[in-house]
């Protein structure tokens, strides 16, 4: 019997980026970069988050023309964002044969009580999380992969690192004895905190994002447990995005040897412009 | 015998947690040192395009092909690792994510003498097609002609696990779906 569309399929995807770097791209030409640099996914999208932050107003989903230029452009597999419960961008993106769905702070809530049932569609999604309840609410409505939220557009890998460690914390205060309670505190199905439990993990992939602006970024995420990371605004807003993009993923896959950091570091010229966490005037990952 | 893994990106924990449950040693394979002594290499899932450029920064790929050439290597490759065989001389081509995007993925059957029931979980998986050979000429058609070229399971008429001398290449992902007897094969 010929299956398709099962969470097997779905996670197995994200199983295949373990160890990547999965780069925000803005145009075709920015995608070839990114795939040469050895990135094994790019997450197509209009404006990177530090443009979002500058601009202000509604961001959505991309413009499907920009989309088909991208996945005409590269063979590794595109992704692209729908706002938080927008569902029927996530639809599109579907229609469009996109090979993994980012349901994203980054973009606007369009619904701010409830996220997509993402159980109910054929692709994967990725969704943001900032602590062990978020991660779970969103693996049971179908998530097959997880990214901390960190705070995207500021090159500040402050958030990332908090949302990491608030998750690794709360999986670690698990008991036998407190499953239930834990259940009904995060609102999820009982077996799927006890399969954390067991596994001392999260079921699904599980990657960095939200912050990250340098080598040695990616490479801290990397040293705490991460199996990848997500960059965004961090290449294409730094002074020299071709060879910061390649020393990105030389660094996440060398992530434990500081020579090989310290020569792939050399001479990147300037990273993105970053902020403070304390003076935005837009906290995405509150979202 | 020294297996290694290849662990640059990918699934390798999966193959890795594989040959655990089979009580098999292992090293994952990082860097040049790794790549020196080991006698079966596994190539896991994940991005060709990732893969090649990691090894070829690292100088790892000019070993491999050498070892390759000195016949010291055998490789088993999964999906992506079956498209870095292709690279490294087997006479395989392959249509990478020749089976589609992401929404045409799938799992299924295979036909095998071998190993029957096998399932293959196939992950925007490359499509093989036999190269033709100099020994089979006039090549038509070119399927199944291939020198010295085993095919050990189809899907739908079509090859989608080949052994080739030291090569043996996986359209699909035997880590994914749990399988071992192909490890267990590419081992004996």
């Amino acid at each position: 019997m010929v299956q398709k569309n099962t969470f097997e399929l779905k996670s197995g995807l994200a199983r295949m980026l373990k160890g990547g770097v999965i780069m925000d791209v803005m145009t075709a030409e920015q995608a070839c970069i990114a795939e040469s640099a050895g990135a094994v996914a790019v997450m197509a999208l209009e404006r990177i988050p530090s443009i979002i932050r500058r601009d202000g107003g509604v961001a959505r989903m991309s413009d499907p023309r920009l989309l088909k230029e991208i996945q005409a452009a590269v063979t590794i597999p595109v992704m692209a964002k729908v706002r938080i419960g927008h569902f029927v961008e996530a639809q599109i993106l579907e229609a469009l044969k996109i090979d993994f769905i980012d349901e994203s702070e980054v973009l606007t809530p369009a619904d701010d009580e409830a996220h997509i049932e993402k159980s109910k569609f054929k692709l994967p999604f990725v969704c943001g999380a900032r602590n062990l309840g978020e991660a779970l609410r969103r693996i049971d409505e179908g998530a097959a992969m997880i990214r901390t939220k960190g705070e995207a557009g500021t090159g500040n890998i402050v958030e990332a690192v908090r949302h990491w460690k608030q998750i690794q914390r709360e999986i670690a205060d698990l008991t036998k004895e407190n499953l239930k309670e834990k259940a009904l505190e995060y609102r999820v199905n009982l077996n799927l905190v006890m399969e954390v439990f067991k596994t001392k993990r999260l079921p699904v992939v599980t990657f960095v994002a939200g912050g990250i602006a340098t080598p040695a970024d990616a490479a801290l995420m990397m040293q705490m447990g991460a199996e990848g990371v997500f960059v965004g605004s961090g290449i294409f807003a730094s002074e020299n995005p071709s060879q910061m993009a390649k020393a990105i993923v030389q660094a996440t896959m060398n992530y434990d040897k500081p020579e090989v950091l310290a020569k792939v570091s050399e001479g990147l010229g300037s990273p993105m412009k970053s902020l403070e966490i304390d003076k935005l005037d837009t906290k995405f990952a509150g979202r | 015998m020294k297996v290694g893994i290849l662990a640059l990106q990918g699934s390798f924990a999966e193959h890795a947690s594989l040959l655990r449950g089979m009580g098999r040693d292992f090293v994952l394979v990082r860097s040049l040192e790794d790549l020196q002594d080991i006698t079966h290499l596994i190539i896991p899932g994940g991005e060709s395009t990732t893969m090649v450029k990691l090894l070829k920064s690292f100088h790892m790929w000019e070993l491999l092909e050498r070892r390759m050439k000195k016949e010291e290597l055998r490789i088993l490759g999964t999906c992506a690792g079956a498209i870095l065989c292709s690279y490294l001389g087997m006479d395989i081509d392959v249509d990478r994510n020749g089976y589609g995007a992401q929404q045409e993925s799938f799992s299924a059957e295979l036909e095998s003498k071998q190993f029957p029931n096998l399932r293959g979980v196939f992950i925007r998986a490359p499509r093989f097609k036999i190269k033709s050979h100099p020994q089979n000429n006039p090549p038509s058609p070119p399927l199944f002609k291939g020198g010295g070229i085993k095919v050990l399971a189809m899907y739908k008429g079509e090859p989608v696990m080949v052994e080739q001398g030291n090569f043996l290449a996986l359209a699909f992902h035997p880590e994914i779906a749990g399988e071992k007897r192909i490890h267990e094969y590419f081992l004996k």
